[in-house]
């Protein structure tokens, strides 16, 4: 080993080097570089015109400037986002947020060619310096502490060289140089844990897979990311598709692999083509294909685009979708590790586990161990959608408070509403209310409150939400998604939906509740896979922790959110209804609104079909319209007599 | 051999044996509906076999565990009860339960379960699911009855075993799922003279056209 070993380090010095040399040369003498990020949450916030308006611009002005795509800083919230570098204004660089096409001439013209930052647009340097404030300043940054998305949005995702100049591969390289055994201990000491949802320790299951004895071994890299709100591993390789690929080597050269499929998402096409890219370039530069680096480890990897089941996220289906059959989970054992793609071994990680892995082989165990808690070391990484001010992905270290994640770091709820309940780990989680809000992160405590980890997905809700209607709006996803397999999953998920559906129309019978308690805890005993088995959770804790609002629904009739459009009606508040004003009238599109013999304006309940346009066109010095919940509170007021002859002529 | 011992009766068995088919060779019925002896990895769709084993704190499905040397199982606890009436609730859900025009042998395999468990046909507290399917669906040689249809696979397996070919297969998702037919000229040929996947079917959800003619005629009469 001793003389390969210097073979490789010394082989990647010199392409490092060589790389290094290319880019300073591209870089040339003080040219400004903006960086565009163009992962699929910019280009939906039109960074594709952005981006063309940049070019355009910076040719008709006629300076020099190079435009690099990169990919997502995390703050979709401002999107689409540009880091602006000009050295030679003595300026560190500086990142601007939603940069539409007006704002991108405007920078471009100021800064670029006139060597004025337009502070206006500024949102902050990305380097610490005494002329513009940087952006770790801010709690979005600041709390946030990042291992995989370290480099997501600032290199581009295109340009393996930017990942290499950084230490890129240094982790395969140093691996290369190690005994499999010896990478897997450490994996193993670091305590990594999978970050698809279950939380198995990476290094056991890299262990079960070297253990095995088997000609050729399969490394499975799942990216079939199908939660409703959930979008990290998409950003991942979006942004930076070479750490994750590194990752991917060094698990397959620990476990003695020669095959490695990455399963990603057919709705994905940003993602798929981005990895394809990475891969090819990767080959090119000897990190990937036949003798890597000049060793004697080779490594194919493969994509598989998934056609779009939720259920082909659990293992087993997942390798029945890559044989080619119908995604439907198999009983194990056999685990997937013994007998999996193809009867091979094969081990099946997380795009997020394994983007972890060569940061864990280039600073040790024991550092990733110092970040997060005693069980759940190293960081997590959600994205966080809903009534959030600042939505995006973050990455925290393990044990951070629900509290300081949403109000600290995503800037509270948004429109000064109140918090409500936070649904983690999509729809397989569970709703936690406000007295989960000092829980910290971490597998262990977000099971014990019958939440979980899940994949990262956390949909925030504010005091506008029912909780009821979101159990019903998981359980439909999950029933939808369900294979059909298994009777309970297959079955009782229409029950409970069905039981759902009756209470948020006001069609509820008090023995529901029982039926509805009952059969979740049966789903989750009785199901087959892991998607049945978690399925009921959003009710199961839905009615641990918000009882009282299914009981209002049952009961009473009543919404109390306001959300449930059986059960809410609008009306008009004659006191404060202005004469003359035709605004609601012309906004209704079911013709329910009329004018009263006061020549104020009243609904027609049997027309209303509770759109709330009324109460959005309503303008707001007079406030007039009402929601309420039950019905039966809004005041019945009669049509005029002469407006019902008017209608009949 | 490996000895066991069933609601405390001794057992000896083969070692490779999982705990339903032991308990099946022995005489002891535990409800079951998508369990084939010729299947090498356990299908364990139907979730009815449940039973409680000594050292496992919830009832497990007894086609999924091999038995072990002193293994002590139960197949009657409360929990096992439970959950096989709650499992068995959902399947009659969907099934319309009419013996008089049902064509299978009387007690069908889901009376049998019934009178086993304690519970009645009907799918109570629950609702029965009108899926809004049709009454019969064309499979060449065949009529399908999805709303009979259990989904318990036998069919599928075994024709794939028997034609080396796959003829029959799932289709749909979530409580849409149903059987579908690989229709083709040579697949027609091959399925008339076959009948397998009829015979294995355990709630005469799939039968042959001929026979299904009949039927209706004589009932007609």
């Amino acid at each position: 080993m001793g003389e390969g070993r210097k073979d490789i380090e010394d082989r990647y010095k010199a392409l490092k080097n060589k790389v290094q040399e290319e880019l300073e040369k591209e870089k040339g003498d003080g040219i400004p570089t903006i960086r565009v990020t163009m992962s699929t949450c910019a280009r939906a916030a039109g960074a594709e015109e952005t981006q063309k308006v940049i070019e355009d611009t910076v040719a008709s002005l006629d300076v020099t400037a190079r435009v690099i795509p990169v990919g997502c800083l995390g703050h979709c919230y401002a999107e689409p986002l540009i880091i602006v570098e000009h050295p030679q204004t003595g300026f560190p660089p500086i990142c601007y947020h939603s940069v539409n096409a007006g704002k991108a001439r405007l920078i471009v013209q100021s800064y670029i060619k006139d060597a004025d930052p337009a502070f206006e647009y500024v949102m902050g340097a990305m380097e610490d310096n005494e002329l513009i404030p940087p952006v770790t300043t801010f709690p979005r940054f600041g709390f946030e502490e990042r291992i995989v998305m370290a480099h997501c949005g600032r290199i581009n995702p295109w340009d393996i060289r930017e990942y290499i100049a950084l230490g890129g591969y240094s982790a395969l390289v140093k691996a290369l140089t190690l005994e499999p055994e010896v990478i897997i201990d450490e994996v193993e000491r670091s305590g990594l844990r999978g970050r698809g949802g279950a939380g198995f320790p990476a290094g056991r299951k890299w262990r079960l897979g070297r253990t095995q004895k088997a000609d050729r071994k399969v490394v499975i890299c799942n990216a079939d990311e199908g939660d409703p709100g959930a979008y990290m591993d998409r950003t991942i390789i979006e942004s930076n598709p070479h750490q994750l690929l590194e990752g991917i080597a060094i698990c397959a050269y620990a476990v003695g692999a020669d095959t490695a499929i990455i399963y990603v998402r057919a709705e994905y096409p940003l993602a798929v083509k981005t990895i394809g890219h990475a891969i090819k370039e990767a080959e090119t530069y000897g990190f990937l294909g036949n003798n890597i680096l000049g060793s004697d480890f080779s490594l194919s990897v493969r994509i598989f685009q998934g056609s779009g089941a939720f259920v082909c996220g659990e293992e087993t289906a997942l390798i029945q979708s890559i044989e080619g059959r119908r995604g439907m989970p198999q009983h194990r054992p056999p685990y997937p590790v013994e007998r999996g793609v193809w009867g091979r071994p094969t081990i099946v990680n997380n795009v997020k586990t394994l983007s972890y892995v060569p940061s864990i082989i280039n600073q040790g165990a024991d550092w990733f161990r110092s970040i997060g808690t005693e069980k759940s070391p190293g960081t997590a990484i959600f994205s966080i959608v809903g009534n959030v001010k600042h939505p995006g992905l973050v990455e925290i270290a393990m044990g951070t408070t629900l509290r300081t994640l949403i109000f600290d770091i995503c800037g509270g709820i948004a429109n000064k509403k109140a918090f409500k309940a936070v649904q983690i780990g999509g729809p397989s989680g569970g709703c936690l209310s406000d007295a989960f809000l000092d829980t910290p992160i971490d597998f262990d405590s977000l099971t014990q409150a019958g939440a979980m980890m899940g994949s990262g997905g956390m949909v925030v809700m504010d005091e506008d939400s029912c909780m009821v209607d979101v159990a019903r709006y998981f359980l439909d996803f999950t029933q939808k998604e369900s294979c059909g397999k298994c009777t309970f999953c297959r079955i009782g998920t229409k029950h409970l939906l069905d039981i759902l559906d009756r209470i948020t129309k006001g069609e509820g019978q008090e023995e529901d509740l029982t039926i509805l308690e009952n059969l979740a805890r049966d789903i989750k005993q009785g199901s087959l896979c892991g998607l049945g088995k978690t399925a009921p959770n959003p009710v199961i804790t839905s009615l641990r922790y918000f009882f009282d609002e299914y009981v209002a629904h049952v009961r009473e009739k009543r919404c109390p959110a306001l959300k449930c459009r059986s059960l809410t009606a609008y009306y008009i508040d004659l006191d404060k209804c202005a004469r003359g004003c035709e605004a609601c009238v012309g906004s209704c599109p079911v013709e329910a609104i009329f004018t009263t013999k006061g020549r104020k304006k009243a609904i027609d309940q049997s027309k209303c079909v509770k759109c709330g346009e009324c109460m959005t066109a309503c303008p707001k010095e007079y406030d007039a319209v009402r929601k309420v919940s039950p019905p039966s509170l809004a005041p019945i007021i009669e049509r005029p007599h002469e407006e019902k002859v008017k209608e009949g002529a | 051999m490996v000895k066991i011992t069933v609601d405390d009766r001794e057992l000896e068995v083969e070692e490779h044996l999982t705990v339903l088919e032991a308990c099946i060779q022995n005489g002891i019925f535990i409800p079951n509906l998508c369990f084939l002896k010729t299947r090498h990895h356990p299908h364990a769709s139907c979730r009815l076999c449940f039973v409680s084993i000594e050292g496992y704190d919830r009832p497990v499905t007894s086609c999924t565990e091999r038995v072990r040397d002193g293994m002590v199982v139960k197949t009657n606890t409360p929990e096992v009860r439970a959950l096989q009436k709650s499992a068995f609730k959902l399947l009659m859900s969907l099934h319309p339960c009419h013996p008089k025009i049902c064509p299978t042998e009387k007690p069908c395999l889901l009376m049998r379960i019934a009178k086993h468990i304690g519970v009645g046909l009907n799918p109570k507290p629950l609702e029965h699911i009108d899926r809004g399917l049709p009454d019969l669906v064309d499979f060449g040689p065949l009529y399908y009855v999805p709303n009979r249809c259990v989904l318990c696979a036998k069919c599928i397996h075994t024709c794939r075993t028997i034609n080396q070919m796959p003829l029959l297969t799932f289709a749909k998702r979530g409580i849409m799922t149903m059987v579908a037919y690989f229709d083709g000229e040579q697949n027609t040929s091959i399925c008339a003279n076959c009948n397998a996947c009829v015979d294995v079917c355990p709630v005469a959800a799939l039968l042959p056209k001929s026979a299904f003619t009949s039927s209706v005629e004589s009932r007609k009469a």
